[in-house]
């Protein structure tokens, strides 16, 4: 099915359920409907070596495109976990890995997007090229939207210089308030760090800093800690923890995590954060929605992303919606018969 | 403007008197922003002095049915704060408070009326607000979040949109939303991603929140000369092949060097086709391994000279040549008008020939500034206002250059907007389909239609009532607008 075969579908369709590659299908509200996918719509359309951009299908795995980018010394800044994800889902669920410290989130790397409406009609938004403020940013609108305001077919992206040398420094801490301290210190230098992210697990936890070229060894020495050349495993370990039997997305500050890596502590949970972005990944073996509502009135904004279907069922996955009126609003606009994901996210 | 004196007296009660402007003589100042070809005296211009008064004045619009534009320093390059005969501008000047500087959180809280560099002034010297256009010591925040806009320094960094993480917004029926925060990705819709670019047409913010980061510990600066901009492109697709990031590439023309020598005085040669102005930042050390690369990737790419800012002040001397040109333009011609296409990097030299070649078609002369990092042209259309016809040439000249970009892929504007001045092209770059989905956006935020209309949108466009029944609109009934 081409990209105008999924508009004519939804054109026809009383409610569908979107799918890609299919790793994120437990996040939102647990839904019931016939899936679409875009799974088929996986070309890498477009490399523009010389531009530093690409064209991408909805349904072009990640790792698909990370290979074909590498082969030219480039990269697409994402590094969410889930080696099947597509590049469709990530920008639908607005999902990011630990290279969000300096390139941002799906977001910011998407220049335009093409999208399949449930009124039939295929619109683009953005252009191809990196800097264009012509029409509505849609492409914005559409990331992180869950696809229940139109289905993503097509994304063009930003790509950027693969780096060549890269180490992390380990800064180890046994003190959650110590520990985010010697984060918040590291954020507010002027260290150009690849990543820097947050880690808490059992009752120790470490502040990793990422620096990329011919410099990092001599930058690494200004850094009070371990430096540890093969990373790999470092980071890999922080993508995993970000998936598990139940996860929790919090959106709080720098100085939040303090707070956020005690709760860790005392639930018992795994914390991975990006420190200087104030967002945190909270692992649980298991929680119940006493436990969530509790989380939730201690941290702040938290999104329940991995979970049984039952907790789902109990707890709204996402919480309280700032201008939810008006989100209702868009809604209407773009799916008002509730075709995309019904239910999944404004019910 | 139905009512108008009745809703010019809520103004008054709103924002006191000596803030509601009627007076014709006194309304001109407002007439045009920083496009100059375009001007429109607008009924009243209202200044209120807070996110409350804001609100009041867009709510009385709102009951009144009058249309209204938001204007921040007014020095937007599309037209977009072009106040509506018939309409209300709102003048954000006098929201001109930060409100908070939260270091510790690296996030900035202000109101629009602030100007883009006293952000980073209230978080220096240790952090730095990076979208810079080169009006920023003018321009207000609140105009940035409007237009998205850029400057010098996009290349490394990104755009407003990169850095606004929160807006107070007033929606055009006079609700208050909050959109985002200093939190990052809060559950549900990007609204205000969405808002930032849509040129005042979804509403007007009454506080922002933008993101700071920590200033690079080093800065050094390069120039080096070609025989011509298509050599000076090589050199910059030589230095990002390198898998260097610099934080500003700007070029410049012969044209153009010529005339900010005369305003700035840099000593840079009169007879160079083309200067590549290059600027890394970041780690001392990085900076140590990096930089002679770049001067030794330039005269590989054929350059004449490379010169090296000795120190500070050097380097401002360089900066001044670039941020001059504008305005020293005046010298060469009394009239110019202003592109702001983006090309893909790569067809640089394809488009620079079909420039010359349409400016000699046109007898006029084109001088070029590029931010070349990110292929964002600023082709400066020279012509002579007084004399017959010439300006007529100079805009067509100017669509055809626009033309010409998105042809090859680009866009038709990098960073001023699309306003009144480029809404005409929307056509050439988007589908029916395309702008049939931007007006879904636009009815979501504004079902009335009286946020800056008449901007962006090649047509006018009514939204209907969804969902519901049918109902016929009286401008449509008169054949004046077509329903969407």
């Amino acid at each position: 099915m081409d990209a105008a075969g999924v508009a004519a579908a939804l054109r026809e369709a009383s409610g569908v359920r979107v799918v890609g590659g299919g790793t994120k299908l437990g996040w939102g509200r647990p839904i019931e409907a016939p899936e679409l996918s875009v799974a088929e719509l996986d070309a890498i359309v477009e490399h523009n070596v010389g531009d530093l951009t690409a064209i991408l299908q909805a349904g072009c795995p990640l790792a698909t495109a990370r290979d074909a980018f590498a082969a030219e010394g480039q990269m697409l800044a994402l590094d969410p976990p889930d080696d099947g994800a597509t590049i469709g889902g990530v920008v639908a669920t607005g999902d990011s890995g630990p290279l969000r410290h300096r390139y941002g989130s799906p977001r910011d790397l998407v220049l335009g997007v093409q999208v399949a409406l449930p009124d039939g009609s295929l619109a683009r938004a953005g252009s191809k090229v990196i800097k264009n403020v012509a029409g509505y940013d849609l492409a914005k609108l559409m990331s992180g939207a869950y696809g229940t305001l139109g289905v993503v077919t097509e994304v063009s992206v930003r790509l950027h210089p693969k780096p060549r040398e890269w180490l992390t420094v380990v800064v180890r801490r046994d003190d959650p308030h110590a520990l985010a301290a010697a984060a918040s210190e590291l954020t507010h230098r002027p260290l150009e760090a690849e990543r820097l992210d947050l880690r808490w697990d059992g009752d120790a936890g470490a502040v990793l800093v990422q620096l990329c070229g011919a410099s990092a060894p001599e930058r690494a020495a200004s850094i009070d800690g371990e430096v540890v050349e093969v990373d790999e495993e470092l980071w890999a370990a922080q993508r995993a923890a970000q998936r598990g039997p139940v996860v929790l997305r919090v959106s709080s500050t720098q100085q939040g995590l303090a707070d956020v890596l005690s709760a860790a502590r005392d639930h018992g949970a795994v914390c991975v954060a990006r420190a200087a972005h104030g967002l945190a990944w909270l692992r649980l073996e298991a929680a119940d929605a006493e436990l969530v509502t509790a989380l939730r009135a201690r941290l702040g904004a938290c999104v329940l992303l991995d979970a049984p279907a039952a907790l789902r069922r109990e707890v709204d996955p996402w919480g309280p919606l700032s201008a939810e009126p008006l989100m209702r609003r868009v809604k209407a606009r773009f799916d008002p018969y509730d075709t995309l994901n019904p239910g999944l996210l404004l019910t | 403007m139905d009512g108008g004196l009745k809703l010019i007296e809520e103004l008054r009660g709103i924002c006191g008197d000596a803030h509601v402007v009627t007076e014709h003589h006194a309304l001109r100042t407002y007439e045009s922003d920083g496009l100059l070809q375009y001007a429109t005296v607008p009924r009243a211009a209202v200044l209120p002095a807070t996110g409350e008064e804001v609100a009041a004045v867009v709510r009385a619009c709102h009951e009144a049915g009058v249309p209204w534009v938001a204007r921040g320093s007014g020095s937007g390059l599309s037209g977009g704060a072009l106040p509506l005969e018939d309409g209300v501008l709102v003048v954000l000047s006098r929201l001109r408070r930060i409100l908070e500087v939260d270091l510790e959180n690296q996030r900035v809280v202000c109101e629009p009326g602030v100007t883009n560099i006293a952000i980073s002034a209230a978080v220096g010297p240790s952090h730095f607000y990076p979208p810079d256009p080169s009006s920023q010591i003018v321009c207000s925040i609140g105009g940035n979040v409007a237009e998205n806009s850029g400057g010098a320094h996009c290349f490394k960094y990104g755009f407003t949109t990169n850095y606004v993480c929160g807006l107070e917004v007033v929606l055009p029926d006079g609700s208050v939303v909050e959109l985002g925060g200093k939190e990052l990705d809060l559950p549900g819709y990007d609204l205000c991603g969405v808002f930032v670019g849509s040129e005042g047409t979804l509403g007007v913010a009454t506080k922002v929140i933008v993101r700071v980061v920590p200033t690079p510990e080093s800065v050094r600066t390069l120039v080096s000369f070609f025989e011509s901009p298509r050599h000076a492109g090589q050199a910059v697709s030589a230095i990002v092949s390198a898998g260097v990031v610099p934080g500003a590439i700007e070029m410049m023309d012969n044209l153009t060097i010529g005339a900010s020598e005369a305003m700035a005085h840099a000593g840079w040669p009169l007879d160079a086709g083309a200067a590549l102005l290059v600027e890394l930042d970041g780690p001392q050390a990085e900076l140590e391994a990096t930089f002679d690369q770049v001067g030794e990737l330039c005269e590989k790419a054929g350059c004449s000279e490379v010169r090296v800012a000795r120190d500070e002040a050097e380097r401002q001397v360089f900066w001044k040549m670039r941020k001059s040109a504008f305005p020293a333009m005046g010298r060469v011609s009394s009239h110019y008008y202003v592109q702001d296409s983006v090309i893909p990097r790569t067809a640089l030299a394809e488009v620079l020939e079909r420039i010359d070649w349409l400016a000699r078609e046109y007898d006029l002369q084109v001088a070029n500034v590029f931010h070349a990092g990110d292929g964002n042209l600023h082709p400066l259309v020279c012509y002579d206002g007084h004399a017959e016809g010439e300006a007529e040439r100079a805009e067509a000249l100017a669509g055809e250059i626009v033309v010409a970009c998105v042809d090859a892929g680009g866009s038709i504007t990098g960073e001023h907007g699309v306003g009144v001045d480029k809404k005409r092209y929307m056509p050439r770059m988007f589908s029916e389909a395309d702008l049939d989905a931007f007006q879904k956006l636009r009815c979501a935020f504004d079902p009335d239609g009286l946020a800056n209309p008449g901007k962006v949108m090649p047509t006018p466009r009514l939204c209907g009532e969804v969902p519901g029944p049918y109902r016929e609109h009286p401008l449509e009934k008169a054949g004046l607008a077509e329903r969407f």
